[in-house]
């Protein structure tokens, strides 16, 4: 028997892009993220057909736990469309074979680097985030030992105090994405890349979501049921980004994540899948992922 | 959050090496619940490596330093873990350093920098953080317009004015002060020192003032402690050693003050 026998006869069968032993580390990374939900787990990010800041981190999530049968949705933005998604997209489906969709409901595995979808999802799926920034403490903190330290204690007098300030000199909250959460009651996680619109959609959901920084080598995870609390102070409340007496042109949703469209003064749904949905015969009922903060 | 008064401090044989150079010796000391007492030395006398042992910003080579309660519980301080000195020093121990930038960040408010100490002993009431950040700066004198300005735009008494709110923030049992009017200029330093004394006198807190000037330990403490290099060569009420010095040292250093 020869050598070349040998490593052919116990050769991993290979799927998708990554080759089994980068799965395997990344798994492994994601299942240490499931089990202390909120702290970042370091691993060994890889060069990918992508650069770093187009979501390379997110892609080796994805592309690490998706199976055969999975079906993929990639949103950029709000939109399946966008050129950075339909790349990912392509690429993941290229050298997996899997199904995709732009169907929110349909797919089992939904990478984003924006948003989370409008309408409710399931136990049967998995959120994959792109993320720029993972350190939620990197504003006021760049020591990289200090912050292993401020973490491991729990020592989030700075956030509070950073929180304070944008208070004191704006008024209110300015804040937009990234914004810090408390996760089960013991880590500050950055909530990038989502909007504070999607924040309270992390806590208590079916669904598990893994977020991915690829340029800054850290996969954490926020699992199914878990108590995720933006960190607010007791008098002032939450709130997600609203404007007073804006309606999607196309679906006429007010209770949605909506932009802003300057050269027609309107607004449309960011989620374009969903606002789709909204328009067609009988689509119209509401279909919305509520929270107390969104009402 | 249960507070822990009436703390003393006793420090004995503490002895710290800064590789080969001996910064103090053997020092040992008491300082009872409520009292402050002065430590007096030259620059490199080895006095604010005391206070920064004690604090646990450096580690001591050798020696031992406690907090005792009324009923005689001590709680040792070169023991202590970073997460529990860390903890010590957000409620139990402050220092006020002889720079402020060190004990402040310069970039964020006044008010955020007491928030700050505040908000690590589980403060989460914007409107109590805002009260509590405008009592502590109104009674060291800062005026409340200034209140939201970043740190780094005040002159250095109106800093020390700040970082002393901070280190009183949360009525802490012992007040450790290094060279706390040094940098002033000598109008504003007795200023400053005016309000450290109706801070020691008004909280019965247990103080420990570092100081070359024998003038500003006479101001602060009855008892002190004159060091000299890294020894104690003396020790006793502040005004004997005024009056009556016996080191030679110590003689030298009342001849100075009175210049």
């Amino acid at each position: 028997m020869s050598v070349r026998d040998l490593v052919e006869a116990n050769a991993p069968e290979e799927f998708g892009y990554l080759d089994e032993s980068s799965k395997r580390e990344i798994r492994r990374a994601i299942l240490t993220a499931v089990a202390v939900p909120g702290y970042q787990v370091p691993f060994a990010s890889r060069e990918m057909p992508v650069a770093r800041g187009w979501g390379s981190g997110g892609l080796q999530v994805t592309l690490a736990v998706i199976g055969a049968t999975d079906v993929l949705k990639v949103i950029d933005q709000g939109d399946d469309a966008g050129v950075n998604a339909a790349n990912l997209r392509r690429l993941v489906v290229s050298t997996t074979g899997v199904d995709w969709t732009t169907d929110a409901r349909e797919a089992t595995i939904i990478q984003t680097r924006h948003r989370i979808p409008e309408g409710p999802m399931g136990a049967h799926q998995i959120l994959v985030l792109q993320v720029p920034v993972p350190e939620p403490l990197r504003g006021v903190e760049r020591d990289m030992r200090e912050l292993g330290r401020m973490h491991a204690e729990a020592d989030y007098s700075r956030m509070w105090v950073s929180l304070y300030e944008d208070l004191v000199r704006n008024g209110v909250i300015t804040r937009t994405t990234g914004y810090p959460v408390l996760v089960n009651g013991r880590y500050v996680m950055a909530t990038t890349p989502v909007p504070r619109w999607d924040v309270p959609k992390l806590d208590g959901s079916e669904v598990l979501f893994l977020f991915g920084a690829g340029r800054e080598k850290r996969v954490y995870a926020v699992p199914p049921h878990t108590k995720v609390e933006p960190l607010t102070f007791e008098d002032v409340a939450f709130e997600v980004e609203r404007t007073e007496g804006a309606a999607c042109v196309l679906c006429g949703a007010t209770e949605a994540y909506l932009i802003e469209v300057p050269e027609r003064q309107a607004w449309v749904c960011s989620d374009t899948d969903w606002c789709e949905r909204q328009r067609q015969p009988g689509g119209g009922a509401p279909e919305l992922a509520q929270s107390p903060s969104h009402a | 959050m249960t507070v822990v008064r009436d703390l003393g401090l006793r420090v004995a044989n503490l002895t710290k090496w800064y590789g080969r150079v001996l910064a103090c010796e053997s020092v040992s000391f008491d300082v009872g619940r409520g009292e402050a007492l002065g430590i007096i030395g030259e620059s490199g006398s080895g006095k604010s490596t005391v206070l920064r042992c004690i604090a646990g910003d450096v580690a001591a080579s050798s020696g031992a330093a406690e907090l005792r309660d009324a009923a005689g519980d001590a709680q040792d301080l070169f023991g202590l873990t970073p997460t529990e000195r860390r903890k010590l020093r957000v409620g139990t121990l402050s220092l006020v350093y002889q720079d402020p930038s060190e004990g402040l960040d310069l970039r964020i408010t006044a008010g955020g920098n007491v928030a700050e100490r505040l908000t690590a002993a589980g403060w989460r009431n914007f409107g109590a953080l805002r009260r509590r950040a405008a009592d502590l700066l109104g009674r060291m004198d800062v005026p409340l317009g200034r209140m939201d300005d970043p740190v780094s735009t005040f002159s250095g008494g109106m800093r020390q004015r700040v970082q002393l709110a901070k280190a009183v923030a949360n009525n802490p049992s012992v007040l450790l002060l290094d060279e706390p009017t040094t940098s002033l200029d000598a109008s504003v330093a007795a200023g400053v020192l005016d309000l450290i004394r109706g801070i020691l006198e008004e909280s019965q807190v247990t103080a420990l003032v570092v100081s070359h000037d024998f003038a500003v330990v006479a101001m602060l403490a009855r008892r002190a402690i004159v060091m000299h290099e890294g020894r104690v060569v003396e020790t006793g009420l502040t005004d004997q050693l005024l009056e009556d010095p016996q080191h030679p040292y110590s003689q030298q250093l009342v001849a100075a003050s009175r210049g």
